[in-house]
């Protein structure tokens, strides 16, 4: 594990063309990394997350991917991502390739790419469309046992995995705490894993059983310190719902989603002056 | 507070709490969903299980969560268990009751389209997607599904199938093998459709009052049967108002706090 200042962990290990993880259901979302990678301008990425939420749309309409692995891509309890929906009706700023799973499946694939399968089993039951669409990948074989259908959903391992947690120890182990989603299982499953964490502490406030990323798993930290800013970071700081309701207008139309970008992330040099833009942090 | 001061949507809210059995496991959809199962669980059903995709399990909200994965889930929860864990040992594994869900189109079926509408590589209308629904529509003992009616929201052909119901119906559902019983009541706007016993065809079962089957048939996209016992729902309860209005408010207020981070 090296610990880096977050701008030298993406340059250092995150490049054009890879596939990227940012993961977090709803809780703990990297927005802190997704803006330093839009700084950098990475190009042609094949984004996964189940939850695309704003910080893939954000990184959609500022041109960072060609494709799109996902599950439900919405603006929770809002409506749509109108960036993604753009890229994906009208493909502004370019096309965007989809791979489309159910959050069942999504969640089996990350396990079995972090178990080293080539793919994890589920119960098989009628065909959805979704089955049919041009470059569905499940598919459906025989148990050897009981020769009941089972769908077959292929390994997702991403090149490059990137998480924000709570804390993060002097030697370097993760703590993740609340809401934890598919995060270990993407973790694991990646062959690069990025963290970026709220604090560092001497001793983890951890319980036995508490989900920790043993520092030798984990590629290269950074301490970013509201780096999950507008998601949240459970005992440190709520979900931001008024902003994620002020985005629905924000990212309606081209343009002012282009001003928003240019203002609030590209124009900033790290997230701590984001933060302070927003009037989030003092 | 008159008896006929409430709006639509309080009684489709207040219709969907009340199919809400006290003591049920729920695996529960954002949004509506989530509102008639936290008020339901504030009035007869105080010991409904409420089990979102997000992982928390057996969660007691005091404000209704804006997204599937809200602090207060976590903060009110027995457990919060990982997401593949939810999907794989609660409901595929055969633990979840009811599960309650909404959809942007549903067909006489009870399949329902969260997908796209339009071809699917070139869609006008890119919705978001499956999420939990595919599984919890295939998985969960029984499921409830609260949706407002109109010509474009029950249709009588999907563009897209997300969710399978009752397939074409007449037990071809069974016949798939799935486990679950399928869509066992569809609360609108208008009343409550549920599936004909043999055709398995959603037809109208219930009126909310002051509505016609006339005004209910004009918002359908296919010729909406009516059941031979229609019954007539009564209006929603003072204590049933006060509860829906408080605990809207409340989350109102808690939605509209600004956070602050110190960095």
């Amino acid at each position: 594990m090296a610990l880096l200042p977050l701008a030298d962990a993406i340059a250092a290990h995150v490049s054009d063309g890879q596939s990227v993880a940012l993961e977090g259901f709803t809780h703990l979302i990297p927005f802190a990394a997704g803006h330093e990678i839009i700084r950098q301008q990475r190009r042609r990425l094949h984004l996964i997350r189940m939850t695309p939420d704003l910080i893939y749309d954000q990184m959609i309409g500022m041109g960072c991917a060609a494709s799109l692995t996902f599950s439900w891509g919405g603006n929770p309890g809002v409506g749509s991502l109108h960036r993604l929906r753009d890229a994906v009706e009208q493909h502004w700023p370019q096309p965007l390739q989809l791979h489309e799973f159910t959050h069942a499946e999504m969640a089996i694939a990350y396990q079995a790419g972090a178990s080293g399968l080539p793919c994890g089993l589920m119960r098989h039951y009628a065909a959805t469309d979704l089955e049919r669409v041009a470059g569905a990948s499940v598919r459906v074989i025989s148990c050897p046992f009981t020769q009941a259908a089972l769908a077959a959903i292929p390994a997702i391992n991403p090149d490059v995995t990137i998480l924000h947690a709570q804390q993060i120890d002097a030697t370097g182990n993760v703590l993740i705490r609340g809401i934890v989603g598919a995060a270990k299982e993407a973790a694991m499953a990646a062959r690069c894993l990025l963290v970026t964490v709220e604090e560092q502490v001497e001793k983890l406030a951890a319980d036995v059983n508490a989900l920790v990323l043993p520092s030798w798993v984990v590629t290269a930290a950074s301490i970013v310190p509201g780096g999950a800013y507008p998601s949240y970071a459970h005992g440190y700081y709520a979900r931001d719902n008024g902003f994620y309701r002020a985005w629905d207008e924000i990212a309606r139309e081209r343009d002012g989603f282009s001003r928003w970008m240019r203002r609030h992330v590209l124009a900033v040099p790290d997230h701590a002056a984001q933060l302070r833009s927003l009037g989030v942090a003092a | 507070m008159s008896e006929a001061d409430y709006s639509r949507d309080e009684m489709m809210t207040v219709a969907a709490a009340r199919q809400l059995r006290n003591g049920a496991v729920c695996f529960v959809g954002i949004g509506l969903p989530s509102a008639a199962c936290n008020l339901a669980r504030m009035l007869h059903a105080p010991d409904l299980v409420l089990i979102y995709e997000s992982g928390t399990v057996g969660t007691r909200p005091v404000t209704l969560p804006l997204s599937i994965g809200d602090g207060e889930l976590a903060e009110t929860a027995t457990c919060v268990v990982p997401l593949p864990e939810v999907f794989a040992h609660y409901l595929q594994g055969g633990r979840i009751d009811v599960g309650f869900l909404g959809a942007a189109q549903i067909d006489r079926f009870g399949n329902l389209n969260s997908t796209v509408i339009g071809d699917y590589a070139r869609p006008s209308v890119r919705l978001p997607g499956g999420g939990g629904a595919p599984e919890i529509l295939t998985h969960a003992r029984e499921v409830l599904i609260v949706m407002k009616q109109s010509l474009r929201s029950f249709v009588p052909r999907l563009e897209f199938r997300t969710s399978c119901g009752y397939l074409q119906g007449a037990g071809a559902r069974r016949a798939s093998g799935a486990p679950g019983l399928g869509p066992r009541a569809v609360v609108t706007d208008f009343g409550v459709l549920r599936p004909h016993p043999q055709t398995e065809e959603l037809q109208l079962t219930a009126l909310y009052p002051g509505v016609t089957v006339e005004a209910v048939r004009a918002v359908s996209g296919w010729p909406l049967k009516v059941a031979d016992a229609l019954e007539f729902l009564p209006a929603p309860q003072v204590a049933e108002l006060a509860i829906l209005r408080d605990l809207h408010a409340r989350t109102q207020t808690a939605h509209a706090g600004p956070v602050h981070i110190r960095i």
